[in-house]
């Protein structure tokens, strides 16, 4: 059993990082704007379906990824311009539905290009697994253990270092403030969608490898992302990376020991359990309402 | 007359089938729309009137819809009585669900409600032996009501429609009262609610519960009527699209709900003809109306149309009618 | 509704605690109201006033004290259990229904004397249409009290500030309250508005109401009380008729700042 175990929470731990990579870039919006950007889970699929598409066309494996990401980062951008920004003044719940109707075209797009099949990327660096005592782990797991570890960091010093992340955290704490303060809160914004594409775009091109793409794989990832990013407390970019591997190792302990039919029904109980105890998911502030 | 809308819409309704009687869109999309807006009034009593967040409304539409299969095919229960078993069904676990639920506030609140709906799905999927999997339940026998049996598209419409405007007629209803009142308290400021003794949470719940009991309504009807159920009718792409009718249609508004169900049917019927396109196109309506009409179709048409009736030196300055103006809209009036 | 005894006030807190981490916002607070009267609570900022309002009104829980109401011990109720009792009140922040017409706010704040049930609204019984009536009524009843009956169909959001919170007045009037809290009435308002604050106080009182009101604005508290509670740090520092408190060299000294007199 103890070595089965092993096996669940390093697969756990990679589809983690996935959800983590995907959360974060929620939380990244929601703290620009206050909307949850149902698109999250398109951007993914972009990066994954871009990389392959132009590997297919002869780039080569590195270049490929590049162009897809600043496809991908584009795409956000143009959502951002033509899209999100129009509407900016109207109802949360009306953006929601935007944002929704942006998943729908860019799955409709990439039906179009693409179609219905399935595509794989070939492993960033073999398929011979590794063993790890009884347990065996891809090499494109370490690929994605190590590209998540790296863009989790980077997101981090961006925030904590840097003069633009440290605006957009100060627009997630208070908007109007920001502005007061000089910080252009468009170009935030413009920063929030640009830089959530991009970390999709990658999440998706480090997990194609492993997992099959279609132009439908964004939904269930953006909505574990979205989970992962509630379980860690909406609003907190750590705290969403937190959700993601929390998510995903319990999602794969599930799936391994109770049953697999049912993980994702495990997956959105455990949400549920969180946010039964924590209204305000792990990590987030707690909203005090001055009466 | 409070009511004048409701009765020319209800006329309207009537009509159609008597003018177009072998029209399929008018008979057959039609009675998918009447549908749909039962579901849409009823979430909308939760999403707009009282200010909550349901993105796993498909859920209960599903427990409707499998409690009357279920029980018809495997236990050979009257038609009527596996639909009021339908109802107690989804009515207790809205009820039990409510509590927990509704302590959320926003994302969450849609989170959790998502994760009902996907868990839901995934038992439905899962759980073979009661709900036949993923291939799902067929040869539902028909629906008997006292005798008749309602059999073919242009009974259905019928039956459906009556069921819709019975639905419109009670939310209409439960809005212009001091009910509906409460609830709308409750989304403008649930510490002022409770300061004029309304008991928020409990008023949450029963808002919760009715509008599970109509989604599961509906549900029996569409068992009844497809005579057959599969989970693809009950996922959270339904439970989305839910939302969107209500939010397409004008939130805190009945009619708005309605009509939003109505159009958003029309228009997933209307883009087949365009097969591949059909998603791209969708979502860039979808888009561009939200877009331009934020306040959704009921209203930003209405207001449209009211500005363009007084620019012509026509309609009336103010709108009077109760049941049709949406209470979320702000008005500015001007001062005596 | 409890008579009360002559000697029984209509409000007795006792000991109230109050704590949020390890800051004691309120540490004892202990006075009483009777009926008919109207108190303002002054203090400096953070001296607790509005701690004590959502704390009579069960947004906080005390962690120690009583609250008792004509009678009744009240500390530990819920919101709308403790308004079913008689209190009403208004709030610091605006806390009108802001996707409602001004009427219909009102007619909100007449809950408590609504006896319509789900499923008579959803059938539109008679009852129903007999009862909407008479909270239309009795809503244009509060209305005219505050002299807003010419506001009613308009958009509570499209008021000017001042007239805001006079409706917030007329929606809790409107629950025919024994006690009403008043936090912070005077606030944003302009002169003009506040001097018809101030007649419209003495309305209210004269139409059987008591009063119990948070403000700093001091003429308006000089103008309108006939007792005064002064908190400073959680603490009741002086109690007694404006004069006296005007006087009082401890009050002076932490709130008024000096020996200022404020025409009656």
């Amino acid at each position: 059993m103890p070595e089965q175990l092993f096996q669940f929470l390093l697969t756990g731990i990679t589809v983690g990082s996935l959800y983590a990579l995907v959360g974060l870039g929620f939380a990244l919006i929601y703290n620009a704007s206050d909307v949850v950007n149902f698109a999250q889970g398109e951007f993914v699929m972009l990066g994954a379906m871009l990389t392959i598409a132009l590997l297919g066309a002869g780039l080569p494996l590195p270049l490929a990824a590049l162009a897809a990401t600043g496809l991908t980062v584009l795409v956000g951008l143009l959502l951002e311009r033509f899209a999100i920004e129009p509407a900016l003044g109207a109802p949360v719940v009306s953006t929601i539905i935007i944002t929704i109707g942006a998943a729908i075209f860019l799955r409709g797009a990439a039906l179009l290009l693409w179609g219905k099949d399935f595509h794989r990327l070939p492993a960033f660096s073999g398929d011979a697994p590794i063993q790890l005592g009884s347990a065996t782990l891809l090499p494109q797991s370490l690929w994605v253990l190590g590209g998540t570890a790296l863009l989790v960091l980077g997101v981090r010093f961006f925030f904590e270092r840097t003069r633009p992340g440290k605006a957009l955290l100060a627009c997630s704490y208070n908007r109007t403030a920001a502005q007061l303060v000089g910080i252009n809160v468009r170009v935030m914004l413009r920063l929030a969608y640009g830089l959530s594409a991009g970390l999709g775009a990658l999440a998706g091109i480090l997990i194609a490898p492993i997992t099959f793409s279609s132009y439908e794989a964004g939904v269930m990832l953006g909505l574990k992302g979205f989970s992962a990013a509630i379980v860690g407390g909406m609003g907190n970019p750590m705290g969403a990376v937190v959700g993601g591997l929390l998510l995903g190792v319990l999602e794969s302990l599930g799936a391994g020991l109770i049953s697999s039919g049912y993980k994702d029904a495990i997956a959105f109980l455990f949400v549920l359990m969180v946010l039964f105890f924590e209204p305000t998911g792990l990590f987030g502030h707690k909203v005090a309402e001055r009466v | 007359m409070r009511l004048a809308g409701f009765y020319g819409f209800a006329a309207l309704v009537v009509l159609l089938p008597l003018l177009f009687p072998n029209d399929y869109f008018v008979i057959v999309v039609g009675a998918s729309a009447g549908l749909h807006a039962i579901l849409a009034v009823g979430l909308n009593l939760l999403v707009g009137y009282a200010g909550q967040i349901s993105l796993g409304h498909a859920a209960f539409f599903g427990m409707g819809a499998y409690a009357s299969a279920i029980l018809t095919t495997r236990f050979g229960w009257p038609g009527l009585l596996a639909l009021l078993a339908g109802l107690l069904v989804a009515g207790l676990l809205a009820w039990l669900l409510a509590r927990p639920i509704l302590r959320l506030r926003g994302h969450y609140l849609a989170m959790a409600t998502l994760g009902f709906g996907v868990i839901v799905h995934v038992i439905l999927v899962q759980a073979t032996d009661w709900t036949g999997g993923p291939d799902g339940l067929s040869g539902i026998p028909p629906l008997n009501l006292s005798g008749w049996t309602v059999e073919g598209d242009l009974q259905w419409y019928g039956v459906i429609a009556a069921a819709m405007l019975l639905a419109i007629w009670l939310s209409l209803n439960l809005v212009d009262s001091q009910i509906g009142r409460a609830l709308r308290a409750v989304h403008g400021s649930e510490f002022a609610a409770q300061m004029m003794g309304i008991d928020t949470a409990s008023a949450k719940t029963r808002v919760f519960v009715v509008s599970a009991l109509f989604a599961a309504f509906a549900g029996s009807l569409f068992a009844h009527q497809q005579a057959f159920v599969s989970p693809d009718s009950f996922n959270l792409a339904v439970s989305v699209e839910l939302v969107t009718m209500v939010v397409l249609g004008g939130i805190a508004s009945t009619f708005g709900a309605a009509c939003g169900a109505i159009a958003l049917t029309l228009l997933r019927q209307g883009l087949v003809v365009f097969e591949d396109y059909e998603m791209l196109i969708h979502g860039a309506l979808l888009m561009a109306v939200m877009i331009f009409l934020p306040q959704g179709l009921f209203v930003g048409l209405g207001q449209a149309l009211r500005t363009g009736l007084r620019r012509c030196g026509l309609g009336r300055r103010r709108d009077r009618h109760r049941s049709l103006s949406t209470a979320g809209v702000q008005d500015p009036g001007s001062p005596p | 509704m409890n008579a009360l005894s002559p000697s029984t006030p209509l409000l007795r807190v006792e000991g109230l605690e109050q704590s949020f981490g390890g800051v004691m916002a309120l540490a004892g607070v202990s006075f009483q109201l009777d009926e008919g009267v109207i108190q303002a609570v002054i203090g400096p900022n953070g001296a607790g006033k509005t701690t004590l309002f959502n704390a009579l009104c069960g947004f906080y829980r005390p962690s120690a004290g009583s609250i008792r109401f004509a009678g009744q011990e009240l500390r530990g109720l819920p919101p709308y259990r403790i308004a079913a009792h008689g209190i009403a009140r208004t709030f610091q922040n605006l806390q009108l229904f802001f996707n409602m017409t001004v009427i219909e706010n009102v007619m909100v704040g007449c809950h408590l004397r609504a006896r319509t049930r789900w499923l008579a609204a959803a059938l539109r019984l008679p009852q129903v249409r007999r009862e909407e009536r008479q909270l239309r009524q009795w809503a244009r009843e509060a209305l005219t009290l505050c002299d807003l009956a010419d506001w009613a169909e308009q958009s509570a959001g499209a008021l000017p500030y001042g007239l805001m919170k006079r409706v917030e007045i007329a929606r809790a009037l409107a629950a025919r309250p024994r006690l009403l809290l008043l936090d912070e009435p005077a606030a944003g308002l302009n002169d003009t508005e506040t001097l018809a604050l101030r007649e419209l106080i003495a309305r209210i009182r004269a139409s059987g109401v008591t009063v119990l009101l948070v403000e700093h604005h001091m003429p308006l508290v000089m103008g309108v009380s006939d007792r005064l509670l002064v908190l400073d740090y959680g603490s009741v520092l002086a109690e007694g008729a404006p004069a006296e408190i005007q006087a009082d060299p401890r009050v002076i000294a932490a709130y008024l700042g000096g020996a200022v007199h404020y025409a009656v």
